[in-house]
């Protein structure tokens, strides 16, 4: 199976780990990410303004570039999932949003959200299926006490992000337990880390941060992971540390035997 | 120049897409929102604001830049009203006028380290001016 695939900024940067463990893996599932062409960033946070329309045309072409090539469009980041997702909502269900959108770019054939748009781990769960990357796993991580941390992208607005149970989620914990580790649950896996304000307020991100680890530890949690560069890089950089916080698709290569010829 | 404040209430709602009356005042946005402690302005009280033509006290509050949209009262209120983009329209109003910006270019290197996503700082500059 083939899909296009649309990275985003900071994969190809700073969290270029992300990336190249999430491409590893899809081979050796068995399915190919092809990336768009043309991509170009989604903004970090979706536009919420009901008139803002020139913000929202990045991720219009991403997703119309998936349609011309009759693709589903494979997202990793949790910012890109978010924004790119709720734009082609836009697209198929707000009337004014999408006239205007295709006013201005005058595509060969109007968008009208046809595209399907997939996080990296929906592909996981219903396209190949936990059941079949657990007879696909070299490298079982028994014994091993793994927390998901969600945050607040990968799952609301749930009405649009139709991701998982909003309040309950248990996506990333049968990813964990497909890799043949324990998931651990704990409460405030699906609340903010502060994001963006690290950057003006990084007291108020702390606070969100130890809120969220001092959960985790308190589960035994001996590790998190995430899908978000950002929730990744506020967890580790704004709290006392002791639990390392790793991106998702590296416990992934990991259990199927793919991580060392990615960090080679 | 300022619209009038029944015109200001009235472009918070059409650029939110929401509607303040249906809101019952359980509070429960407020209860849920992690930045609670740091917001001059409740979310709660957002919407009385807009309800009581006020929205140029909100354009000029400190919980428009600490609101980070994470949708927890969005999710969890009983009402549909959508507290979180309520707050983000006032934000909207504050950036649009010039020097309304929360961020400056300038600021940035001193904020940067090595590992700070690129993600933080399209985000930053999207939330933060225009």
């Amino acid at each position: 199976m083939k899909y296009s695939y649309y990275p985003g900024c900071t994969l190809r940067t700073k969290a270029k780990k992300l990336d190249d463990y999430a491409r590893a893996s899809a081979k050796a599932l068995g399915f190919e990410l092809e990336e768009l062409e043309d991509w170009q960033c989604c903004g970090g946070v979706y536009p919420l303004s009901s008139d803002e329309i020139g913000s929202k045309l990045s991720s219009v072409r991403a997703l119309n570039e998936a349609k011309v090539k009759g693709q589903e469009l494979v997202t990793l980041c949790s910012a890109c999932h978010h924004v790119i997702k709720r734009v082609n909502d836009d697209m198929k269900n707000v009337e004014d949003i999408r006239t205007r959108a295709n006013n201005y770019l005058k595509l060969d054939e109007p968008y009208l959200g046809e595209t399907e748009v997939l996080h990296f781990l929906e592909v996981l769960r219903d396209k190949v299926g936990f059941d079949e990357i657990k007879k696909k796993v070299v490298n079982p991580l028994t014994g091993r006490k793994i927390g998901a941390y969600y945050g607040c992208l990968l799952l609301r607005p749930s009405d649009i992000i139709a991701f998982d149970n909003p309040e309950n989620p248990t996506i990333i914990e049968d990813f964990i337990r497909a890799l043949g580790a324990e998931p651990v649950v704990y409460p405030y896996r699906n609340e903010c880390c502060g994001g963006y304000i690290s950057l003006k307020d990084n007291d108020l991100s702390k606070k969100m941060c130890n809120t969220v680890m001092d959960s985790a530890k308190g589960f035994e949690a001996e590790m998190l992971v995430t899908a978000c560069p950002l929730c990744q890089y506020n967890l580790t950089k704004n709290t006392a540390g002791g639990v390392p916080v790793i991106y998702f698709t590296e416990i992934l290569a990991e259990a199927l035997g793919v991580k060392e010829e990615v960090d080679a | 120049m300022e619209a009038s404040k029944k015109r200001q209430s009235e472009m918070v709602q059409e650029i939110s897409g929401t509607n303040p009356l249906k809101c019952m005042k359980c509070g429960k946005c407020s209860a849920s929102c992690p930045a609670y402690e740091k917001m001059d302005i409740k979310p709660h009280q957002f919407v009385s604001y807009v309800i009581n033509e006020d929205v140029e006290a909100l354009a000029k509050c400190d919980s428009l830049w600490v609101c980070l949209s994470c949708f927890a009262c969005v999710e969890r209120c009983p009402r549909d009203v959508k507290p979180g983009k309520i707050v983000d329209a006032a934000r909207q109003l504050a950036v649009r006028q010039k020097g309304g910006s929360y961020l400056v270019p300038d600021e940035i290197p001193a904020l940067v380290d090595e590992d700070l996503p690129q993600q933080l700082l399209v985000s930053a500059f999207r939330k933060f001016r225009r």
